[in-house]
């Protein structure tokens, strides 16, 4: 058991600016960044303001950027760290920053509503839905999203083009459309809603140039990219771009 | 309290307008830059490697092998092999190197692979050069325009890789021959042969486009088991996409390079029997 | 002071938890505008923690499985002291809203036949679990998200505007819930992020605000539980009840401080993991009661030989009940052989193969590696009872979860009081948010609709008082002869280690006495509790003001802990080990002494809190009936039992 004094560099600031304060603070074995950010309110700044909630990786609140990395503070552990290293702790950077730490990730709860909802099966109660362990395994990875938002602030789409940020739904959402579209009861289509189609056309998927980041900074370990995204582009193209699909869809019908 | 920075509002990205006000493009401590300059580099050596092969038109027959970038070979020009792999549908008005032809289809089919295109978005485009590392550029439309959008027709570019994978599964089994097309004998190249079929047939079947193909775009997995097994036969191989890609990349150089030494006769290819 | 912006709402639920997204559901679907107010932000309540699944008798992996059943084993769980009709309608009702999370999109794990997959746990007869992996109560909070995202999006097609009827104020903190008269009027709140003060005026508040853990020092529960939804419901007028009963596991992490009180799971002791003090002694064969001599093993050698042949050996005693357990890690390290930490070494590191513990226990591996970096396979856990959830609450009617005594005020979740009883069952916790939460939603919509046109409203004297109550923290160093201003965090840390040491798993009257003086202590200082900075996202600020509730619900604890005289469920007391049958329809009700909160909160005797005995209703013959003679003659009177 020892103890020693860590160096930190902590973003402080709101939208009108702001900039790295040094701390200089105590780290006991065993701890993660998030119990020295604790620390530094309780002794040094009690009014430091960061998000946090269940401590234990579960909530996806106290996203951060540590060492320039997108990371849950709350897993990140100090044993991680040469003992001498400055860690560098600073909110968010793809999003607008309310308070040190805390940015306001309300672009994600407004993509979140952009993306039609499950559509149950008409003549289906409840009580009466039959799955397969097998068709629901594919969404079931999808739906361990903690919403923690590290691949919407890594995502380059955004992150470094504000821009974009009206016509693309980030890396989360798309995976939300993906869930959906291999749901297997989702009723969308017989509504005339054609979730691959709106992937590309209204939430953006084309944007995504599959670099990987997403799947890189996911702490629950979700392979975004070669399992949502990825799947999601090739049913865009069975949609819109792929000629023979298009003919023998339209045979079917005939 | 605050030291050091002052926000500079100028460009679109992290450093702009309502972001944590933070003038460097990244925080990153590590050796963020080692993956994409490892890649170019490696990307790079490939594209050099294969211009020079692809258009020397030369040392690319050595029976019984040919070289995978000479396979099939289809112009009046192509040497002549004996049961091998060269049509003459292109006859004789191809002047230059009948490599070209054929390497079409290869070249295209890894340049919209999805992890070569991620490869060079990153080491060449720096369309992110890292994770949280800012891009370089001002607009950024990512593969909704021409000419990215093309990237979507991948899946074409897969079935045209089968064909060639056929072709050269084909040229494996030639290499079974001796220098005089006597059957049942085995060399050291043929043995470069197979590890490269291999690593071919292992790269284009873990495709992301055969993923969907084979049994990605179904809803209901449960109505249709030996798609549901196929799929999940590709699903392992394509965790391993990267790996492979670099594998079979690297064995088709080699298979190349195999063929060019005992062509030009700088090397005998050792007869095992 | 500035003019506080109002909004006129029909419901507004605070907390967005499971009970209160629910309740919020239930409500906007009855036509009612209603308003959700959290204090995280949307989707991040502590429901994700929740592992092990969503106890309903669905009967799918086993058919005989009844309602009947799930009462009987709910009540058996809570030692008979739950308010039945609760028990009742929970179980009657919990299948059909396990089923309905799934016509919004719950993707819960599948039986071979395709329906939902059910699994065993402690307590229940059947396997009567419906859960996704173990991140259950993830999967719940989402699927509840997404249906109310879904009902803003019908919303937004027939209004232009998704927050018409259905709106989530995210990281707001309710302060007060104002009133008209004896009504509900409203709730009185600030914005997390700018500090602004705004009031909801709404005929119908549902508190849905969770549990108290963090009035404890080892609490496995997230900074949230700090008892509002009590302290509001208290500070209104509606009563608590069965606050004594707070359920501690016996194994939380107490090392390192990363990770103090997260959960270790029973079953790392199931597959053979022993506990030792710090001389090295597997000391549980020291505690096994005479009650269970002869079901538990005596010496090292017969306890090893049950995991190899359970059938003819009898049990290790690590695996008596959860509270003997306790108890006896309780007791060791008060005799000063526990571990450097407080607590004891839970140790499979020498009894399993490493490769053997990472196939058995996958996700203890992973917790102790990646939040520890403790390898369990090399070195023993230190461990010890974690606070866990509160039994105790807002009474509330069973049929509507309507708080006592204030009209228009509804409580459903962990804040609720009654349903558990003494002790709760794993898996009921998730089924009673869906079940009460939708109960609360429905009624506080129905009264709210009864009352159009005669809408109470809250008056500016109150908003005002409210306003200068959250903001006395900013102005504590002006105020003080009475000395220093405080620091908010220590203050924290002083209580929970009161609580912890004194009002913890194992009670004596003696401790908790003292523990009712430290209170009133941390009271009068309290009030001096002063902050830094701004109001624009200050954490020390929001903890100044959450100690209030957390202050007032320790004393419920510790005054209602005091007063029962025997030891049921999540209440031990060593100076009344044994259960006592005359306490088995008596509740202890906790209301406020001094609504207007003047001197009372320096007597130590008085408090702030008077507890009243109830005597509740006898149980219905008909589910009475559920039970054999022999079982009800341990927990009922006589008198009860010949009715």
């Amino acid at each position: 058991m020892s103890s020693y004094e860590a160096r930190f560099k902590v973003w402080r600031g709101d939208a009108e600016g702001g900039g790295l304060t040094d701390f200089t603070v105590e780290v006991n074995d065993g701890e993660v960044v998030l119990d020295i950010i604790h620390r530094l309110q309780a002794t040094q700044a009690p009014d430091l303001a960061v998000r946090w909630n269940c401590k234990a990786g579960k909530c996806g609140s106290c996203s951060a950027e540590i060492n320039g990395r997108p990371r849950l503070m709350c897993m990140t552990r100090m044993s991680v760290f040469d003992r001498s290293e400055t860690i560098t702790v600073t909110p968010l950077r793809a999003f607008p920053v309310v308070r040190d730490l805390v940015t306001d990730v309300g672009f994600n709860y407004q993509k979140a509503r952009e993306v039609p909802a499950f559509v149950p099966p008409p003549g289906l109660g409840p009580g009466e839905y039959r799955m397969m362990q097998e068709d629901v395994d594919r969404s079931q990875e999808f739906r361990k999203c903690i919403e923690c938002f590290l691949c919407q602030d890594v995502c380059h789409v955004v992150r470094d083009h504000e821009e974009n940020k009206p016509v693309y739904a980030g890396p989360r959402f798309l995976m939300r459309v993906a869930e959906l579209d291999m749901h297997p009861l989702d009723a969308a289509a017989e509504t005339g809603l054609d979730r691959k189609r709106a992937a590309q056309d209204e939430h953006g998927l084309g944007y995504c140039n599959i670099t990987k980041c997403c799947t890189e900074v996911c702490p629950e370990g979700i392979r975004i990219t070669d399992n949502a995204l990825i799947p999601l582009k090739e049913r865009a193209v069975d949609r819109k771009y792929d000629p023979l699909v298009w003919l023998g869809s339209k045979i079917r019908r005939r | 309290m605050a030291t050091g920075t002052e926000p500079q509002r100028d460009s679109g990205g992290v450093r702009a307008g309502t972001r944590a006000a933070i003038t460097a493009p990244h925080l990153r401590t590590d050796r963020w830059w080692l993956a994409p300059a490892v890649t170019a580099a490696g990307l790079f050596a490939f594209v050099v490697y294969s211009t020079w092969r692809a258009f020397a038109d030369a040392h690319y027959y050595a029976a019984p092998y040919v070289s995978p970038f000479y396979s099939p070979c289809l112009a009046e020009n192509c040497r002549t092999m004996r049961a091998g792999p060269n049509a003459d549908l292109f006859g004789g008005w191809w002047g230059i190197s009948p490599a070209i032809i054929i390497l079409i289809f290869p070249l295209g089919f890894r340049l919209t692979c999805y992890y070569y295109r991620k490869a060079y978005y990153r080491s060449f485009w720096a369309s992110p050069p890292a994770c949280a590392v800012a891009e370089p550029h001002r607009g950024y439309t990512g593969e909704t325009r021409f000419p990215l959008i093309l990237q979507n027709v991948h899946r074409y570019f897969f079935y045209a890789a089968i064909l060639v994978a056929g072709v050269l599964t084909y040229d494996t089994v030639l290499s079974f021959r001796d220098t005089h097309y006597r059957w049942g004998h085995m060399g050291l190249g043929t043995l470069v042969f197979l590890v490269n079929i291999v690593l071919i047939w292992a790269y284009t079947i873990s495709c992301h486009s055969c993923r969907h193909i084979v049994g990605g775009k179904l809803k209901h997995f449960s109505r249709h088991p030996v798609r549901y097994r196929a799929w999940q036969f590709v699903g392992r191989l394509n965790a391993r996409h990267m790996q492979l890609a670099w594998a079979s990349l690297l064995s088709v150089a080699l298979a190349d390079f195999y063929v060019y030494l005992v062509a030009s006769g700088v090397f005998a290819d050792p007869r095992f029997f | 002071m500035s003019v506080v912006d109002r909004q006129e709402w029909d419901v507004v639920v605070v907390g967005a938890g499971g009970a209160g997204l629910r309740a919020a559901i239930e409500a906007r679907e009855r036509g009612a505008r209603t308003a959700v107010i959290c204090k995280s932000l949307f989707g991040k309540a502590h429901t994700v923690m929740a592992e092990g699944g969503i106890a309903a008798a669905m009967a799918n992996a086993n058919e005989h499985d009844t309602w009947q059943t799930h009462f009987r084993d709910t009540l058996r769980g809570g030692k008979f002291l739950n308010q039945w009709r609760m028990a009742e309608l929970h179980a009657r009702e919990a299948p059909d809203r396990v089923w309905e999370l799934e016509t919004w999109g719950a993707l819960f794990d599948r039986t071979k036949d395709g329906r939902i997959s059910q699994r065993n746990f402690g307590g229940h007869e059947y396997p009567r679990l419906a859960h996704v992996g173990d991140r259950t109560g993830l999967e719940l909070i989402r699927t509840l998200q997404q249906r109310v995202v879904a009902l803003q999006q019908e919303d937004f097609r027939e209004t232009g505007d998704y927050e018409s009827r259905l709106k989530v104020f995210q990281e707001c903190t309710v302060t007060r819930i104002l009133k008209d008269g004896d009504r509900v009027s409203g709730v009185f709140a600030y914005e997390r992020e700018t500090g602004r003060f705004f009031v909801l005026q709404a005929p119908a508040v549902v508190v849905a605000t969770g549990g108290i853990g963090k009035s404890f020092k080892v609490t496995s529960n997230s900074w949230e539980y700090t008892g509002d939804g009590h302290a509001l419901a208290l500070l209104a007028g509606a009563p608590l009840v069965n606050m004594e009963f707070v359920q501690f596991h016996p194994t939380g992490m107490v090392w390192p401080p990363s990770v103090k009180g997260i959960l270790v799971t029973e079953s790392v002791r199931g597959d053979g993991g022993v506990l030792r003090n710090s001389e090295g002694e597997r000391f549980m064969f020291d505690y096994v009661p005479d009650v269970f001599k002869d079901k538990y093993a005596e010496s090292e050698e017969e306890a090893d030989r049950w995991y190899d042949d359970p059938d003819h050996h009898r049990r290790p005693p690590e695996l008596l009940p959860r509270d003997e357990v306790a108890r006896a890690i309780n007791a060791e390290v008060k005799a000063g052989r526990g571990s450097p930490h407080g607590g004891v070494f839970l140790d499979v590191s020498t009894r399993m193969p490493a490769e053997l513990i990472r196939r058995r226990l996958p996700s203890m591996y992973h917790q102790f590696k990646e939040l520890a970096d403790v390898d369990i396979t090399a070195e023993a856990m230190e461990v010890g009872p974690t606070c866990h959830y509160v039994m105790g609450g807002v009474a509330v009617d069973s049929d509507t979860a309507a708080a006592r005594g204030v009209p228009g005020l509804y409580a459903a979740g962990e804040v609720a009081g009654g349903m558990h009883g003494s002790n709760r069952l794993g898996g009921n916790s998730l089924s009673d948010l869906l079940v009460f939460g939708r109960r609360a939603g429905w009624h506080a919509a129905e009264y709210a609709r009864g009352l159009a046109g005669r809408r109470p409203s809250a008056d500016d004297t109150q908003v005002n008082t409210a306003a200068a109550e959250a903001l006395r923290p900013f102005s504590a160093e002006t105020e003080g002869e009475a000395g220093p201003p405080e620091n908010p965090y220590t203050l924290h840390q002083e209580l929970q280690q009161t609580m912890n040491d004194l009002v913890g798993i194992i009670r004596r009257e003696g401790e908790m006495e003292q523990a009712l003086h430290r209170l009133a202590e941390l009271r009068v200082r309290a009030r001096r509790a002063g902050v830094e900075g701004h109001r624009q996202f200050n954490p020390g600020w929001h903890l100044a003001l959450d100690l209030r509730n957390m202050l007032l619900v320790s004393e419920c604890v510790a005054r209602a802990a005091l007063e029962r005289t025997e030891s049921r469920g999540g209440h031990t007391r060593e100076d009344h080990p044994a259960m006592d049958r005359g306490w088995r329809n008596v509740n202890l009700l906790c209301t406020l002494a001094d609504p207007t909160g003047g001197l009372a909160a320096t007597d130590p005797a008085r408090g702030q809190i008077r507890l009243t005995r109830e005597t509740t209703d006898p149980i219905r013959p008909d589910l009475l009936a559920l039970f054999e003679k022999e079982e009800l003659v341990k927990y009922l009177a006589e008198e009860e039992l010949y009715e």
